[in-house]
């Protein structure tokens, strides 16, 4: 897989990390992705610290029980995520494709459950706008409470959604039977991602709806 | 090897266009950022024109649009909203456009795997697309001159409120672009640097060691490792300021208790290790070059490679240093100024590393060795002129006037881009095979040497005297008036280096055609670009190489050549000995 043109079985090339190219490029990825979302959280937290009086105590505004139960179908996506891994590392393509499917629907119910989240909390004022923050409804905190939590929460849910759509690509791919117990490649490094976007996730529920 | 018959077969536009050879690549960021590397220069000139000679009609200025300049009879003079583009949009056009792409885009994809011994990058296709968002966002970016309100104006900085707000500039759509243009450009830096990494990691030939690499990959390999990491910090700052912009968030509007000062700190939490991102392959190519020409090893090639990693480590701790004007904390002033002070020993470490280098050597004065030279003595001074600014009694006074202005263009002219200069004539028969003239490009080094230190050094003067960065016309003020004759002097010599770069232009370009047949290699080098032909065929080595040694073996009294390719096998006798069994004392 990682010598696609190696052109005498006798070259090795150095043994590098072993492990194969792509798998050692979508770790190298994720932790470009970590200092991104290091720059949105940092700046969040400076931004609590410095005016205390924009944000609202936990639970005033957000729904933290409806989000604790997202958070719960999050992570479990994350264990049918396994499951599909552990399944084809099996050569086990009828259980690779049910747990794919479990995997995206637990993660579209997550983001759609964002989505309603979202729709609420602006119909209710929390917005992330400075000229309509709480005029639809008096509410507590200040606009950077809502510009925080929306660039922070939507980053997140961009990653959830551009995960599902990369595996239905891999479910299609599966359908086509492309992957076995020798290549299953594309589902680890698949599973990488959703881990790692769980993992933000975790982060996020905690700073921003808990404490 | 099936990888060259594919080549032959492939059309036109897949070996050309949308090529995921390497080398192809390598070459369409070469053009590209010459192209924006003129288009940036031609903006300096401008600049130069308005602070030379103040609100006189500017030749050929009435080419320009009324938004730009204003008309009068006597020809067009230049508004103070169009000179504030200019200076932002030189500054972001040189930094991201020209000299990063230069060294990261051009080198990176050149040498990475020429001379690790890979046949390719590890993801030839994300590549691929790595100059295929950096070319868009380019042109993104020049768009924004012919937008409503006109291109960028708040510096390549764009500190906040001023660029959070186009009622402070009037600049509106054209602060979106640019913010728009970077982050996508930020796409393309990440996808190189995934690339990079990975490739350097995993797809070295056997023999190649981590401490056998050519220090220009080891630089390309850390510089990566920052753009990694940098980059996202950057592309956060972007969007959120892009929101402040466009849906009317406010995290850097003071008006809204949103922190300004939040976007300088994550705006140079990036922006220190881009400064190292814009000099660390530079030094990497000036290091091979340096060898080349002296026919030495690299003195304390380890020290090299660990100066390298610790400058990439210290450049996350010293961002601050941009910012003891902006009412930080003087206690961090203090801090910031320690550790930016410490940096200056790994960078010592390498400049008496090449001075060793060439101690003694049987120097050989070709192009890219003058360069080279060129380089690291420009680069003395910008070092040290980095050490006033960097203590914060000297920079009070300093900061923000052209004393800054004369240390970037040291590091970044004098520094990367005569080592850019040495790179492009060194490794131009690898893209294109054939030699760039050496008379014209000695003609090109010294007057482009001349000139250089001719505009910029009387800039440590004026800014020394006062003289403030980004001014529409200095002579607004009674101090700066006796410093006009200077400024003059500036902008002419700056009309000359311009003019000047088109020889280096004219013998880039003819010698695509009629330069001379290079051969394998043509400088008596050692790495393994120089063990296959100008330029390498798709898949670039015919076997796989095996690597006997490190790259800087000039001279080395095993062999007759004073060069010793690093896959040519050992001799036999001076192979190790085989062991004896040895008779066992009593």
């Amino acid at each position: 897989m990682s010598q696609p043109a190696a052109s005498t079985a006798d070259r090795h090339p150095m043994p590098g990390m072993m492990v194969y190219n792509v798998k050692l490029g979508m770790w190298i990825f994720l932790l470009s992705e970590v200092m991104f979302f290091t720059a949105l959280i940092g700046s969040y937290i400076i931004l609590r610290f410095a005016h205390p009086d924009h944000f609202a105590e936990p639970g005033a505004v957000l729904n933290v029980p409806l989000t604790a139960f997202n958070t719960f179908v999050l992570i479990c996506s994350s264990v049918s995520m396994v499951k599909a891994y552990a399944a084809i590392t099996q050569g086990d393509q009828k259980g690779l494709r049910f747990w794919l499917l479990v995997t995206i629907l637990l993660g579209t119910f997550f983001v759609g459950v964002q989505v309603v989240e979202y729709i609420i909390l602006a119909r209710e004022g929390f917005v992330p706008m400075v000229e309509l923050y709480g005029v639809a409804h008096e509410i507590e905190g200040a606009a950077l409470y809502g510009a925080t939590f929306y660039t922070m929460t939507g980053f997140h849910g961009t990653h959830v959604t551009i995960g599902i759509l990369c595996m239905w690509f891999v479910l299609y791919r599966a359908w086509q039977g492309k992957y076995s117990a020798d290549n299953y490649g594309a589902v680890e490094i698949m599973g990488l991602y959703w881990h790692f976007v769980d993992l933000v996730w975790i982060i996020l529920f905690t700073i921003v709806y808990l404490i | 090897m099936d990888a060259h018959g594919h080549a032959h077969e492939m059309p036109w536009i897949r070996r050309y266009v949308f090529s995921t050879d390497h080398k192809i690549i390598a070459i369409q960021f070469l053009l590209m950022s010459l192209f924006f590397l003129v288009v940036g220069g031609l903006l300096a000139a401008m600049i130069r024109w308005q602070l030379g000679f103040p609100s006189e009609p500017m030749p050929g200025g009435m080419l320009l649009p009324d938004e730009m300049m204003a008309p009068t009879p006597a020809g067009a003079i230049m508004l103070p909203e169009f000179y504030n583009s200019l200076v932002t949009m030189h500054g972001t056009i040189m930094i991201f456009f020209a000299i990063m792409p230069l060294l990261v885009g051009v080198f990176g994809n050149l040498l990475i795997p020429l001379q690790i011994g890979a046949d390719d990058m590890a993801f030839p296709r994300l590549n691929m697309a790595s100059f295929w968002m950096a070319f868009p966002a380019g042109l993104l970016m020049l768009a924004s001159f012919a937008v409503e309100g006109g291109a960028a104006g708040a510096g390549w900085t764009s500190y906040a409120p001023l660029s959070a707000s186009g009622e402070y500039t009037g600049v509106y759509l054209g602060q979106q672009l640019w913010l728009i243009s970077l982050t996508i450009l930020g796409f393309a830096s990440l996808a190189g640097a995934v690339n990079y990494i990975t490739t350097i990691i995993n797809m070295r030939a056997p023999g190649m060691t981590w401490f056998r690499m050519p220090l220009a990959t080891w630089a390309l390999f850390i510089t990566a490792i920052l753009i990694l990491l940098a980059i996202p910090i950057l592309a956060g700052a972007l969007i959120m300021l892009l929101f402040d912009q466009t849906i009317g968030t406010g995290f850097f509007l003071p008006a809204s208790d949103g922190e300004p000062l939040l976007w300088q700190h994550l705006f140079w939490f990036f922006g220190h290790p881009e400064v190292y991102i814009l000099i660390l392959p530079a030094m990497g190519i000036t290091s091979d070059v340096l060898a080349n020409g002296a026919r030495k090893p690299v003195f304390g090639y380890h020290a090299m490679v660990l100066a390298i990693v610790s400058i990439a480590f210290l450049s996350w701790i010293v961002w601050g240093h941009h910012m003891f004007q902006s009412g930080m904390n003087p206690m961090l002033g203090t801090t910031f100024m320690i550790t930016t002070m410490v940096i200056a020993v790994p960078s010592a470490i390498k400049v008496f590393n090449w001075l060793g280098t060439i101690y003694k050597g049987n120097i050989h004065l070709h192009t890219p060795m003058l360069h080279a030279l060129g380089f690291v003595s420009m680069f003395i001074i910008g070092g040290l002129s980095g050490v006033f600014m960097a203590s914060t009694p000297v920079d009070v006074y300093i900061h923000d006037t052209y004393f800054i202005v004369a240390h970037i263009h040291y590091v970044l002219f004098g520094g990367s881009l005569f080592a850019i200069f040495a790179g492009i004539t060194f490794w131009y028969p690898k893209m294109f095979g054939r030699l760039m003239n050496e008379k014209w490009g000695r003609i090109h080094f010294w007057l482009t040497l001349i000139l250089y230190n001719l505009v910029f050094w009387p800039m440590h003067s004026i800014g020394i005297q006062g003289h403030m960065r980004r001014i529409y016309d200095p002579t607004q003020y009674e101090f700066l008036q006796p410093l006009q004759p200077i400024n003059q002097f500036i902008t002419v010599c700056v009309f000359a280096l311009v003019a000047v770069q088109a020889i280096y232009a004219l013998n880039f370009i003819i010698s695509i055609w009629k330069g001379k047949k290079a051969g394998n290699n043509p400088w008596h080098a050692n790495s393994l670009e120089w063990t296959v032909p100008s330029p390498p065929p798709h898949g670039n080595f015919e076997l796989v190489p095996i690597v006997y040694r490190g790259p800087y073996e000039y001279s080395a009294p095993d062999v007759e050549e004073d060069y010793w390719l690093q896959d040519a096998p050992p001799p036999r006798e001076t192979a190790a000995p085989a062991l004896e069994p040895q008779p066992v004392a009593d």
